[in-house]
């Protein structure tokens, strides 16, 4: 179900397992545990999922149906720094598609995936709610308001030097 | 705020955080320490302004100078100037566009004289980190009040008597609402605030929950009185991670004050609040989705009947209400239901928050009496069209609603007369557009997102949107026909009627709202190949008037794939099997020398 790989040592199960408890292994708690599963390891691997159906007593089956349902959930692994373009109503009529063509352009991925080196992943999303600002780009949690197509570059450029 | 001679309002809402309000706001206060003048003059963080796009702001009371663009650095000068000898920082204060004066008290802002702050009455006054804030504004007075001289009864009818409506969307009166989960008999039955705020580009509930987090948390326990709950859920975006940290800090005192809890207020009445998570799906905003979604379940709809207020979180009686319609609560009950019938129109009481946005001067969060017409909320708290260009239509309601043109500029806003006009109050959102706009592109756009959310569950609404997102695409490009658009027409209303939930039943809403209204641009896309407000990549192609050319080489300079040859002082040519018509070479040019064919 997924195509990476990797195996959860014991003492990253332990923390998956400490998780589950502490929502007290119900599995209406399931969207909670998930978040705070992928806070820890930042996307949700095949792995991770089975431990956390076994640990609330369900199926695989349902634990990766809720994961594919929600698009906060990921199953693969963002780039170091994680680039999310407003896609929202505001942004939109202000020129967000042009600014999404550039980044586009210029990192060569398309939405979802994630640079070679692993450097820069693109997604969008709706509504930062810093409509006043549109239109809006996201670079972790950092803000960037007023992106124009040519300021691209720039945003890119104060990470490469990192 | 009672010894302070001066206070210093900063803006915390998500837009001025992004320009750096957090950093402003260290600097007033150090300096206002370093001055030693932390016993007279307050530094504080409040919640939205409403007044975005020209943030961050800082409010100075009493005198109500409102600063705006303010930076980090600039809190030496107001503090030195203004708090210290009295005098206002000319430079940052707001400027009126239309006469070019400076405004030295927000009172006079065209921007908030026709607005009425109810649901908003605190955004932008108080420290929403601090319940004494809250308290000192007649907060909990309310809840007071229930529990200790009203029968629940007597609040329901108090309520029903208001008028008040649900402001997620469907407008359902809220009184009834309560009085029907009243009557369902259980021995556990829940309170849920639907904070999932899915229409992209709307950001009002997150705004009263990032301003006024106890408004909501008040109101929900005293719907727990009304309808006899003793659990309360907020179903909240996880992307709002600033208004989760305030909500929670909020119960966390609410709690310590003894205002949630066991016997609250001595009464006996128990009641206690949780949060849950979304996790990035529009549809569960619509009330069975979003109680599936609590249970950890995929956010999947179910048929109504049976109603939340029937059968809802764990197959018990459930009273959904959004953010906003809980923010109008307590206000309600402190003022009566006389004063809040007496706004508004005559079956849409009270006022609404609009998220105001897209070509607009003023883009922010506006609260306004129902029944104010477009033309105001545009031209004068809106402040016009950016750059002068020319009016062309508000979409509200989001995916769910249309576009409202120039013959509904003088309209009424109220849920039944949005309705009537082909588009639906919805929870807020409002965008404008200009004569920029590709209509048939808008459609298109709020296809695509019904597209990527709707659930799967029913075939109308997973294949059918996905049909009609096709034909759009198809028009777009310049391949459609008269045939495509008589089938849009007609896949739009099977998709309207036969669709599971809200999302399907509302989403061709869009497309034909705009067939309504637009059919030239579509007529235009069809049956001339061309797109006339030039949005539609595959209908257009960038040209060099070698007239205008001065050869200043700047296009290409700023062309992204160097598809512009000249020399300079010598007339310039685009290699159209090069251009990707991203636009940057005309947006560049100061000589009006590119033009779209
Ligand atoms: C597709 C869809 C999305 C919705 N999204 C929201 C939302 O984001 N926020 C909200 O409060 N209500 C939303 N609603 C409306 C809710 O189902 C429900 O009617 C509302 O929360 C009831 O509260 P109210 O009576 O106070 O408006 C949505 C409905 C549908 C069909
Ligand atoms: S109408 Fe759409 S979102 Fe609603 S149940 Fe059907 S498929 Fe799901
Ligand atoms: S639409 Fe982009 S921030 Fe609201």
């Amino acid at each position: 179900m997924a195509s990476i790989n990797i195996k959860l040592n014991d003492q990253k199960i332990a923390q998956l397992q400490a998780i589950c408890k502490e929502f007290n292994n119900d599995k209406g708690e399931l969207i909670n545990v998930l978040h705070k599963a992928q806070h820890l390891f930042g996307y949700l691997p095949a792995e991770v999922q089975e431990v956390i159906a076994k640990e609330l007593n369900t199926s695989v089956a349902h634990v990766y149906g809720v994961v594919s349902f929600y698009s906060f959930f990921t199953m693969t692994p963002k780039g170091e720094y994680p680039i999310s373009i407003c896609m929202g109503t505001a942004c939109y009529v202000r020129g967000a598609e042009k600014v999404l063509d550039e980044f586009k352009r210029i990192l060569k991925v398309k939405v979802g995936e994630t640079t070679g080196d692993g450097k820069f992943s693109l997604s969008c999303l709706r509504c930062v709610g810093a409509c006043g600002l549109a239109p809006v780009v996201m670079v972790g949690e950092k803000v960037y308001g007023r992106v124009a197509p040519d300021g691209v570059k720039d945003i890119l450029d104060e990470y490469l030097k990192q | 705020m009672a010894t302070f001679k001066m206070h210093l309002l900063v803006c915390g809402g998500t837009g001025c955080r992004a320009s750096e309000s957090e950093n402003l706001f260290h600097n007033l206060r150090t300096g206002i320490i370093q001055k030693g003048l932390e016993n007279d003059v307050q530094v504080l963080t409040t919640g939205c302004f409403g007044f975005c796009e020209k943030g961050p702001i800082v409010k100075v009371l009493p005198d109500n100078t409102f600063y705006t663009m303010v930076k980090p650095e600039d809190a030496g000068e107001i503090i030195e100037e203004h708090i210290i000898k009295g005098r206002k920082v000319q430079r940052l204060l707001y400027v009126n566009p239309l006469t070019s004066e400076k405004v030295e008290d927000s009172k006079h802002m065209g921007f908030y004289r026709k607005q009425l702050r109810i649901a908003l009455r605190n955004c932008g006054f108080i420290d929403p980190e601090n319940i004494d804030e809250y308290i000192a504004r007649d907060g909990y007075a309310a809840l007071g009040t229930c529990l200790t001289e009203m029968t629940p009864e007597q609040v329901i009818e108090l309520m029903k008597k208001s008028g008040l409506r649900g402001r997620g969307g469907g407008g359902f009166p809220t009184g009834l609402k309560w009085e029907i989960t009243r009557a369902s008999k259980a021995d556990q039955k829940y309170v849920v605030c639907n904070a999932d705020e899915g229409d992209p580009g709307a950001f009002m509930d997150r705004s009263i929950l990032e301003g006024d987090p106890h408004s909501v948390i008040e109101a929900m326990a005293i719907c727990g009185y009304c309808i006899e709950a003793t659990k309360g859920l907020v179903y909240i975006r996880a992307e709002y991670p600033l208004a989760i940290e305030r909500l929670k800090i909020a119960i966390k005192q609410a709690r310590e004050y003894g205002l949630l809890g066991k016997d609250i207020l001595g009464t006996g009445f128990d009641f206690d609040i949780e949060l849950r998570y979304g996790a990035g799906a529009f549809v569960c905003g619509e009330e069975t989705a979003l109680i599936h979604s609590m249970e950890g379940f995929r956010g999947e709809p179910t048929v109504k009947p049976p109603f939340p207020s029937v059968s809802g979180y764990n197959g018990k009686p459930t009273n959904v209400n959004n953010v906003e319609t809980f923010a109008n609560v307590p206000v309600i009950i402190n003022r009566g239901a006389e004063w809040f019938a007496s706004i508004g129109t005559e079956k849409s009481k009270g006022t609404k928050v609009f998220a105001l946005a897209g070509k607009i001067n003023n883009v922010g969060l506006i609260e306004v009496p129902m029944g104010i017409t477009l033309r105001e909320v545009i031209y004068e708290i809106g402040g016009g069209i950016k750059e002068g260009k020319k009016f062309k239509a508000v979409q509200t309601g989001g995916p769910s609603g249309g576009c409202l043109t120039e013959k509904h500029l003088d309209t009424p806003i109220d849920y039944d007369n949005l309705i009537a006009a082909g588009s639906m109050m919805g929870s807020g959102g409002m965008i404008v557009m200009d004569e920029d706009d590709c209509m048939v592109s808008i459609a298109k756009f709020y296809l695509d997102f019904t597209v990527e959310e709707s659930c799967g569950k029913c075939a109308p609404c997973r294949i059918g949107n996905k049909r009609l997102n096709e034909i759009l695409e198809k028009i777009c490009k310049g391949e459609g026909s008269m045939e495509d658009i008589a089938l849009l027409r007609n896949l739009s209303n099977v998709v309207k009627d036969t669709s599971l939930c809200g999302l399907g039943q509302t989403s061709p809403n869009p497309v034909l709202s705009t067939l309504d209204n637009f059919y030239d641009e579509y007529l235009a896309h069809v049956n001339e190949r061309k797109c006339p407000s030039g949005q539609c990549k595959a209908l257009l192609q960038y040209w060099i008037e070698p007239e205008n050319c001065v050869g200043c080489t700047a296009c290409a300079r700023n062309c992204p794939v160097n598809a512009i040859a000249g020399e300079r002082k010598g007339v310039h040519i685009i290699d159209q099997a090069t251009c990707i018509k991203c636009g940057a070479c005309m947006e560049k040019c100061k000589f009006n020398a590119v033009f779209i064919k």
